[in-house]
């Protein structure tokens, strides 16, 4: 199977980032290709100080890569200003936090609205969105409590529903079960999972949890700021390129 | 935006110390502004009720109504100055009155004022010889209509006629009747500042060029160097205390505005910092520096009003109990408003030191822990 660029939700060619830390230099990531097929969902594991946290940032738009191409969706990034790269992340890419990171005096329905009343369109079409995904997130009757008023893996689904609001081409996701006990970070896995797969939405999981890796398509294991392993996990699995 | 707001509706507990604080720094601004606007209306009054454009005073008097001395002759070459319209004698004496009901050493500093050209509030006419009309402060004194008082060491009697607003001077209740008996009352009260028939202590004048000032000078020119013509404005500057009053208290009030700016900057600059995480965050997700740092500014100035808001409150309810003449406090309108637009102007600089902070937040910090 052939996938072209436009068919890629992330392609990465020759991406380096290079630290500087006082005279030093640190090479964080070192020349890594890796693309990322539409609806694919790719485990990127690797030791502590590995690159995993600097290759998501770059793909997500939170960092800008030192050398090399980043595409996401079909956009080029790589040379975007600030403020481009402030609306990319705003309209194009989906981020679940380590620490889910949910606005604590909002609601679960308005932690979503948030993502749209930070940008310049705010209004019905966001509201009706947001109450869509709480229900298909099994949070419709949980969608006027705040955080401290929802369990673990609630907030963890609110954070998915966050994630998803801006209809992304990718999302990515930093050690989302990390603080879940192992039974309610299998359900989550599951949960992204199939949430990827039914909207057709790329996913990149950066984990420790080796767990995870039999959830997704691909596993990329990344040590030293390089990509040693594309992870071709079988014959069903979705292998763009 | 919505988020700060909704932040300040649910939270209110977190924005109460910094709204207390700037309530009562709103109430000091306040209570400065009144205590300075009472100060200077209870010392100006006479002189702002004034319908003339020009004071001439005489040239050594140095711009002081008791020191005046113009002479029938002075009054003829100011009357003959072109464009000179109407021209008016005045006079003054302050003295101690004794009031019916009142103990006789219990007497009430008032200042009588001679006049031709009716002040503000009074009719054209003037009063007959022996009344008078009475500021307004006067009646809780005890002074009422048709009331006599008897004015300094010769008891001289003065029926009062009727009451007018904001024409105290020096600090005092005024008296307002005609020249003959401003003369009279001089003359058996202070002898030795006896006025002449002609004889004003000052002329108010009235003009109808547009250059007041070319018009006083050119007044001066024609008395040869006798008189002194000022325009109202800066009779007032000219009058004792006044200047000293309004740079000492604009002082205080300006520094109070400066404290209002470092209290809005060090409790959003706390609250700022406390946010970095929550900023991150939003900033990854999408938001601009601009709309995070809008929400702030927002916060503030809505903190800022809601403090004022309590501050007017506060301000009126001890204009209504403060009782009237003890205390020159008064609370105006414009006072009040202007208090309050220095008061988010000290606001939105104050938001200035969150900015950097702001600006600073990396978006990237909210991912991971690795490189």
């Amino acid at each position: 199977m052939s996938t072209t660029a436009t068919d890629l939700a992330l392609r990465l060619e020759r991406v380096s980032k290079i630290y500087k830390v006082g005279d030093d230099e640190v090479i964080a990531l070192d020349h890594v290709d890796l693309t990322v097929g539409a609806d694919e969902v790719i485990a990127l594991v690797g030791p502590s100080g590995s690159g995993k946290t600097t290759l998501c940032s770059i793909a997500g738009g939170l960092l800008t890569a030192t050398d090399g191409s980043v595409v996401v969706g079909g956009q080029d990034i790589s040379r975007y200003s600030s403020k481009e790269l402030t609306r990319f992340r705003r309209d194009s890419v989906g981020f679940v936090f380590q620490t889910v990171n949910l606005v604590p005096f909002l609601s679960a329905r308005e932690n979503l609205i948030v993502v749209d009343e930070i940008g310049p369109r705010t209004g019905r079409r966001a509201r009706e969105r947001a109450d869509q995904l709480l229900g298909e997130l099994g949070l419709a009757q949980r969608s006027g409590n705040v955080p401290a008023q929802l369990s673990g893996g609630e907030r963890q689904r609110v954070a998915i529903g966050r994630a998803l609001m801006n209809e992304p081409r990718l999302v990515l996701f930093d050690e989302p079960t990390s603080a879940l006990d192992t039974q309610l970070g299998d359900q989550v896995v599951k949960l992204i999972r199939q949430e990827m797969k039914s909207r057709g939405t790329a996913a990149i999981i950066v984990t420790h949890d080796e767990r995870i890796t039999h959830y997704a398509d691909r596993l990329a294991r990344i040590v030293d700021g390089r990509i040693s392993d594309p992870g071709y996990k079988g014959e069903d699995a979705h292998q763009p390129g | 935006m919505k988020l700060a707001l909704r932040e300040l509706w649910r939270r209110p507990g977190r924005f109460a110390v910094a709204t207390a604080i700037l309530a009562l720094i709103a109430l000091l601004l306040m209570v400065l502004g009144g205590l300075l606007d009472g100060l200077v209306a209870g010392s100006t009054g006479a002189l702002r009720a004034q319908r003339g454009q020009l004071i001439v005073y005489s040239s050594t008097s140095q711009e002081s109504l008791v020191r005046s001395h113009i002479t029938p002759e002075v009054r003829k070459s100011v009357e003959g100055v072109a464009g000179v319209e109407k021209v008016a004698g005045i006079g003054s004496v302050q003295l101690g009155a004794r009031v019916d009901g009142r103990g006789p050493r219990d007497l009430v500093p008032v200042v009588l004022f001679g006049y031709e050209l009716a002040p503000k509030g009074l009719p054209e006419a003037v009063p007959p010889y022996g009344e008078a009309y009475a500021d307004r402060t006067l009646q809780s004194e005890g002074i009422t209509h048709g009331s006599t008082i008897h004015l300094g060491p010769a008891r001289t009697p003065v029926r009062v006629i009727g009451f007018l607003s904001d024409s105290r001077y020096s600090g005092q209740g005024t008296l307002w009747g005609s020249l003959a008996t401003w003369r009279a009352v001089l003359a058996a009260n202070r002898p030795g500042e006896r006025a002449g028939e002609g004889v004003d202590q000052a002329l108010l004048v009235r003009v109808g060029a547009a250059d007041i000032s070319a018009q006083a000078a050119a007044i001066d020119r024609a008395a040869g160097g006798a008189t002194k013509t000022l325009t109202i404005p800066q009779a007032i500057d000219a009058l004792p205390g006044v200047s000293q009053q309004q740079t000492v208290f604009n002082q205080i009030i300006g520094i109070t505005v400066v404290i209002a700016l470092v209290v809005v900057g060090l409790f959003f600059a706390l609250i700022t910092v406390e946010r970095i995480g929550l900023y991150g965050v939003l900033k990854a997700i999408g938001a601009s520096s601009g709309i995070l740092f809008a929400g702030v500014l927002l916060q503030a100035l809505v903190v800022t009003l809601i403090a004022s808001a309590i501050g007017v409150a506060a301000s009126l309810l001890l204009a209504a109990v403060i009782p009237s003449g003890s205390i020159p406090f008064v609370a105006t309108p414009s006072r009040l408003l202007s208090s309050t637009a220095y008061l988010l102007i000290a606001a939105a600089l104050g938001c200035a030191f969150s900015l950097r902070r702001v600006l600073k937040v990396d978006p990237a910090a909210a991912i991971g822990g690795d490189q």
